[in-house]
């Protein structure tokens, strides 16, 4: 991309021409990280700025619904069962060990909802999406699409990174409603092969004593999720530099990154939603 | 087959008369782009180092050199992908230096760019990819219309029968082709053309060249061609620039260019 949006080595440049060349290996890992944080930044006000002003790239937004959301929905699904399967097995064997066979249901019921459901999304969108966009924007960044749609007075930033990162916001805790809802069938399937109960009972029991703020919050942090996978995978694939390589680090970067950042911001959240949505 | 090709390869040369009389009558114009001692420098290997270019309306300017003398960087600067560290390109009177992306969209909405590789959207097929400026641009033009702009430029490169193929189902010459079209399609007063003919066969070359003296002639566009190959920028350009080392060795007509007793100028023509 250009100097004006975000050339990564124009700013890599001007940066490292002012380091202090007495830095120790630490202080380079530090500037190196605030370097990267400061250009993230501005790519993201780019981007931001893009978005809310006209005009706007509807068609291109429904298609990166239909990439993001549609096509997780299987992966997700599957990730969501399989937790849940696990998480019910686990239990099953820890309750009753200590007679508390009865909190079965409450305890599959708010560990998926709360958190197994959340983050098993966050984790899993950030592989398939995260590589997907880092590796395709990558890729027409090497080969001149992106600077192509500059000089043809396209910005970037609306039509390519706005659209994926609005898309990842909005897909990200309806994907996470279809990971709970996968979760909670397959915990009820594996309870009742250890311990028959009826799905009425699961779900009655499950339920019982919860409000709309011990499932919404969690479900709905997973927007921030969204946006930290569109902004790093959208960020690495527009400012990699070489050819195949390039291309190859920036999906990597873009999925170990955004893993990375949707742990960290998942125990922000928690405390978050803790601290205002007290149990 | 289109009429390109059935033409012999071996083009003629723009006469230095005519090169004189377009040059006179251009310099009474205020120039389309004007470079003026320009540096750039990427970390501590300086790139340009005082370049100062200007091209009128109608003119087409060669920029020759050797690899890595910052012949691309240049072209780079003038569409604004990149912005000089010191010195200023104003393109149409425009000082483009610091300009947001949106407050540089309408100046570039006059400028075409072929690229080296022709960066075509490899996800869209050849029509897709030589309408979208003007789906982006003309909302003002019907679909119909637009459509019959991207046939009616498909047709002046000769490719009008490629509209539904995918960019990599085209060799190298056919996409530079495209990239040629969707250059076009927004009737660009200044087109800049980034190694056209480099990786093409001699009649591939030539077919390049004779479109672009065909698009000379039609549309009175101004070009800005960096090239290597010395025989396309004698034939298509009327004055040359020789850099080197980041700075301007020599700026003229090829005929000015040969007579030069600087010896890179000297060196550079004997082994092109």
């Amino acid at each position: 991309m250009s100097d004006r949006g975000l050339n990564a080595t124009g700013i890599e440049t001007s940066l490292a021409e002012r380091r202090i060349p007495v830095l120790s290996p630490l202080g380079e890992l530090v500037n190196a990280f605030l370097e990267w944080f400061g250009s993230l930044a501005i790519f993201a006000w780019n981007v931001a700025r893009a978005a809310c002003t006209p005009p706007y790239e509807w068609r291109e937004l429904v298609r990166q619904l239909d990439e993001v959301g549609s096509k997780s929905l299987p992966l997700v699904a599957l990730a969501g069962a399989a937790i849940g399967a696990v998480l019910a097995m686990e239990a099953q064997q820890s309750l009753t060990q200590f007679g508390a066979k009865a909190l079965f249901p409450s305890a599959i019921v708010f560990s998926v909802v709360t958190e197994m459901g959340p983050i098993i999304t966050g984790l899993v969108v950030s592989g398939r999406v995260g590589a997907g966009i880092g590796a395709e924007l990558a890729s027409m960044k090497v080969s001149e699409q992106i600077d192509a749609l500059e000089v043809s007075a396209v910005s970037p930033y609306r039509l390519l990174a706005a659209p994926r990162i609005l898309a990842c916001i909005l897909m990200m805790p309806l994907l996470t409603v279809a990971a709970d809802f996968c979760g909670l069938m397959m915990g009820w399937v594996a309870g009742t092969l250890f311990e028959p109960m009826s799905l009425h009972r699961f779900i009655e029991s499950g339920f019982n004593g919860a409000t709309m703020s011990s499932f919404l919050p969690p479900t709905f942090k997973t927007a921030v999720f969204g946006l930290i996978v569109g902004l790093i995978a959208c960020f690495q694939g527009m400012t990699t530099t070489g050819g195949a390589e390039g291309v190859g680090r920036a999906a990597t970067k873009s999925v170990v990154l955004a893993s990375l950042f949707v742990i960290l911001a998942d125990v922000v959240l928690v405390k978050f939603i803790l601290v205002v949505f007290p149990l | 087959m289109n009429s390109f090709i059935s033409k012999p390869p071996d083009l003629p040369t723009v006469s230095s008369a005519a090169t004189n009389d377009q040059s006179v009558a251009s310099a009474n114009r205020s120039p389309v782009v004007d470079v003026d001692n320009v540096y750039k420098s990427f970390g501590a290997q300086h790139v340009l180092n005082g370049v100062s270019l200007t091209v009128h309306p109608g003119e087409t300017r060669a920029v020759l050199g050797r690899s890595g003398t910052g012949k691309s960087v240049l072209l780079r600067l003038i569409v604004g992908l990149q912005e000089p560290d010191s010195g200023s390109v104003r393109i149409f009177g425009q000082d483009i230096a610091g300009l947001s992306l949106d407050r540089l969209a309408p100046i570039r909405k006059k400028m075409g760019f072929l690229f080296q590789h022709a960066a075509l959207y490899d996800s869209l097929t050849v029509g897709e990819n030589v309408g979208f400026p003007l789906n982006h641009h003309r909302a003002d033009m019907s679909k119909s219309e637009r459509d019959e702009r991207v046939s009616q430029v498909l047709s002046e490169v000769g490719m009008e029968k490629q509209s539904d193929k995918m960019p990599a189902e085209l060799s190298g010459g056919m996409q530079k082709r495209i990239g040629l079209a969707r250059a076009l399609v927004m009737d660009p007063e200044l087109l800049l053309l980034d190694e056209p003919t480099a990786g093409l066969d001699p009649i591939g070359s030539a077919e390049i060249n004779e479109l672009v003296l065909k698009l000379q002639k039609e549309h009175h566009i101004a070009f800005i061609v960096v090239t290597h190959d010395i025989h396309s920028a004698r034939t298509i350009a009327d004055r040359l620039t020789l850099l080197d080392k980041g700075c301007v060795v020599m700026d003229g007509s090829f005929e000015e260019l040969k007579s030069s007793d600087n010896e890179f100028v000297r060196e550079f023509l004997k082994h092109s």
